[in-house]
């Protein structure tokens, strides 16, 4: 089949920059960052699955990342962002049966998301933290 | 083909699966809805094995690891949240990368990472399991 070389110059539809930014908005952009943050974290979960295999020396290599301020950083990171993603996802499932897309509903499902990520991922921490017996 | 009014151009079975320009159906939405659903318990469940793990040695997390239900959660929850990443993935690359060869090499790239997560994750949880 012959393929159509000159590209027309179509209008494309208005991106990201032109709208104001409201909460629904940038908890949907959110969703998408995290989603995409989730993918390449995977690569941890990885790690840790092939150290706990190898054995003492590679499972205290990736302790010893994890540990650290950074490795600590990215994992509250990652714990913030899997937790946010997937309040988002319930929301996106509410949505997917009709419910809660009026606009009261849909503001106050936003405000929860956020509330809600921060909360369970402060207290995921506690009790990680309570678990290890301390920050060492 | 019976009909030859110039309003059918369309082959009779184009028309019977009724998919129009978009070549396929529903499919990708329904993969990324089962799997979110998928995704919740098992994530919920997997969360609880990591945070029973922290700041136990090699030897315990190998032996929490590999034994049968923690072994099996997290083989379903690796394949669940393998298989929804690599549909939530290519749908950000088609919105945003718009050359199609690029569009069909990072699709191509997306189920290689997706594949390679996956089957190195089962490769650790089956050593743990079955000692090799």
């Amino acid at each position: 089949m012959a393929e159509t070389k000159a590209p027309a110059a179509r209008p494309l539809s208005p991106h990201l920059q032109i709208y104001r930014l409201t909460l629904t908005m940038a908890m949907s952009i959110v969703h998408r960052i995290t989603g995409v943050g989730l993918y390449y974290g995977t690569v941890l979960l990885v790690w840790w699955f092939l150290a706990a295999a190898a054995g003492p020396n590679a499972y205290a290599k990736f302790e010893w990342f994890t540990g650290s301020w950074i490795g600590r950083l990215i994992l509250f990171g990652y714990t913030w962002a899997l937790i946010h993603h997937m309040l988002g996802g319930i929301r996106h499932l509410i949505w997917d049966t009709g419910r809660g897309l009026g606009p009261g509903e849909r503001e106050w499902l936003a405000a929860a998301n956020l509330i809600g990520s921060i909360a369970i991922t402060v207290v995921l921490w506690l009790f990680g933290l309570l678990a290890m017996g301390g920050t060492r | 083909m019976s009909e030859t009014s110039p309003k059918h151009i369309r082959t009779p079975l184009a028309r019977v699966r009724g998919y129009g320009a978009a070549h396929s159906g529903t499919g990708y939405f329904w993969r990324q809805r089962l799997t979110a659903v998928a995704n919740i318990p098992l994530t919920i469940a997997a969360v609880i094995i990591i945070i029973m793990l922290l700041g136990r040695n090699q030897a315990a997390a190998a032996q929490i690891l590999g034994s049968p239900l923690v072994a099996i959660i997290m083989l379903l929850f690796v394949a669940s949240i393998t298989a929804h990443m690599r549909v939530g993935m290519q749908v950000v690359i088609e919105d945003y990368v718009h050359d199609e060869t690029a569009k069909l090499v990072l699709i191509m790239a997306n189920t290689f990472f997706c594949i390679a997560v996956a089957l190195a994750s089962a490769y650790g949880i089956f050593k743990l399991s079955f000692g090799v």
